[in-house]
């Protein structure tokens, strides 16, 4: 793709964005909350969210990103519904994905449950301590702060860049006490791989402050996972990846008991999205094949950009 | 050759946790859509009325759970008669799955006297009890 196609796709997906918006239910609703949604019947809600959710999740797979980060953004910028509901439902989305992966994962070999498991403990016990901040603080701030991580979001998806084996020299002596290395079969090459990582502590270090985002704003955190399993922490993209979706499980899991236990669960918002997410997923890795992941990944950039500036003016402007 | 096949396999925990992951999950996700049918159809009478929900959506949870009535935590297992709380059955067992497999692979992890690892599941499977207990409680907005 060349240069100045990708700010012309970031500009075409805000466009489409605004195509959106502009749906009369879904601008007045996001306009005027309560009073509107009320006027509407109410099984429109539901089957709007199953549709969009499915159209997200095929994009999520597409684009290479989760489920999660794009709903809570997305839902909380153009639906009715208060961001303590879009939150809880956001993480409990993110959960469904990554528990219907984990199983796979963890028996091939590719999600590390050894890498997976001191990392899960910071990540879910900061997850906790983030989801408890993000319920205390006045919905503006959250707002706010939100649209300025999905803006960063944005930015880290521009630049950063991805390492299939990184190297790594030796192991360092956390790593080496922990057990972390193991060994996996490049499919596609039949290659033997022995991974290990290094830079341990910096890793989980960095993972206090993923936890208390992903509790905090209900995202998902497999954005922040990726980079620092992989060009951090040393350990093999797909190792990286996997592992990042297994963590998932575990961390939303505790950020989630939080939401649930504060009330913050409505059936009628999370089912279908859950259902809507999967469904979507399903289809968009039979997609996979035909769509052109980098075009589609431009879009869910410019997606994200543009729910990231809504979620500011919601958050600045009310 | 033996070593290296077995070496790429994975670990026996790994083993016993993703199949606990899997059963756990298959279960809850097929909870959580009979429970929404049961909502939906009427089946069972929702506590609050399916065409009153989007009035109710756009308020902050604390708001929301004074103008329905309603309390927080582990309130709505008292309630699971109503089709809007039968669903949290489904939801909590989706939310608990990871809680199961971790208790289940410590004595695993002890036998091959992996006593650090064992140390971990066991705390890990402490913290997301203690946030699954509703013990801890969050301020309101």
């Amino acid at each position: 793709m060349t240069r100045s196609a990708k700010p012309a796709l970031i500009v075409g997906a805000c466009l489409l964005a605004f195509l959106l918006m502009d749906h009369p239910v879904l601008a007045e609703a996001a306009g005027t909350a309560g009073q509107t949604s009320s006027q509407y019947p109410w099984w429109l809600w539901p089957v709007l969210l199953l549709v969009v959710t499915f159209v997200m999740g095929v994009a999520a797979v597409l684009g290479g990103v989760g489920g999660g980060v794009l709903f809570v953004p997305i839902i909380s910028g153009f639906f009715p519904f208060h961001l303590d509901f879009v939150r809880g439902a956001g993480l409990l989305v993110a959960l469904a994905g990554a528990l219907a992966a984990g199983p796979g994962l963890l028996k091939m070999n590719l999600a590390s449950l050894r890498l997976a498991m001191p990392v899960a403990l910071i990540a879910s016990t900061f997850s906790i301590v983030g989801a408890m901040i993000g319920l205390a603080l006045p919905t503006k701030y959250v707002q706010i702060a939100l649209g300025v991580t999905i803006l960063g979001i944005c930015a880290l998806m521009l630049t950063a860049k991805k390492s299939e084996l990184p190297d790594v020299p030796r192991a360092d002596r956390l790593s080496s006490v922990l057990g972390i290395y193991g060994v996996y079969q490049e499919a596609t090459t039949g290659q033997i791989i022995d991974w290990k990582i290094h830079r341990t502590w910096q890793g989980l270090l960095l993972f206090v402050a993923i936890g208390i985002m992903a509790g905090m704003f209900g995202l998902g955190a497999g954005w922040a996972n990726v980079p620092v399993l992989n060009l951090l922490m040393g350990a093999p993209l797909k190792i990286s990846v996997a592992t990042s979706k297994f963590l998932l499980s575990i961390t939303d899991t505790s950020a989630a008991w939080i939401y649930m236990n504060n009330g913050c669960v409505i059936p009628l918002i999370v089912v279908p999205s859950l259902v809507g997410i999967m469904l979507g997923s399903f289809v968009g890795v039979r997609l996979l094949k035909v769509a052109k992941p980098t075009l589609v990944r431009w879009v869910v950039i410019g997606m994200l950009a543009f729910a990231g500036l809504k979620a500011l003016q919601k958050g600045i402007f009310g | 050759m033996d070593e290296l096949e077995k070496s790429l396999q994975a670990r026996p925990e790994q083993i016993l946790y993703a199949n606990i992951l899997e059963k756990g999950m298959l279960f809850g996700l097929i909870l959580v859509l009979v429970t929404y049918v049961i909502y939906l159809t009427g089946l069972l009478k929702p506590y609050i009325p399916l065409q009153e929900v989007p009035g109710c959506w756009h308020m902050s949870v604390d708001k929301y759970l004074d103008h329905c009535q309603m309390h927080a935590g582990w309130a709505w297992l008292g309630m699971v008669g109503y089709g809007d709380f039968i669903n949290f059955i489904g939801i909590a067992l989706l939310a608990g799955v990871t809680v199961i497999c971790f208790l289940a692979i410590v004595p695993v992890l002890w036998r091959q006297n992996d006593k650090l690892y064992a140390l971990f599941a066991l705390l890990e499977a402490v913290i997301l009890g203690v946030a699954a207990s509703g013990i801890l409680g969050a301020g309101g907005h």
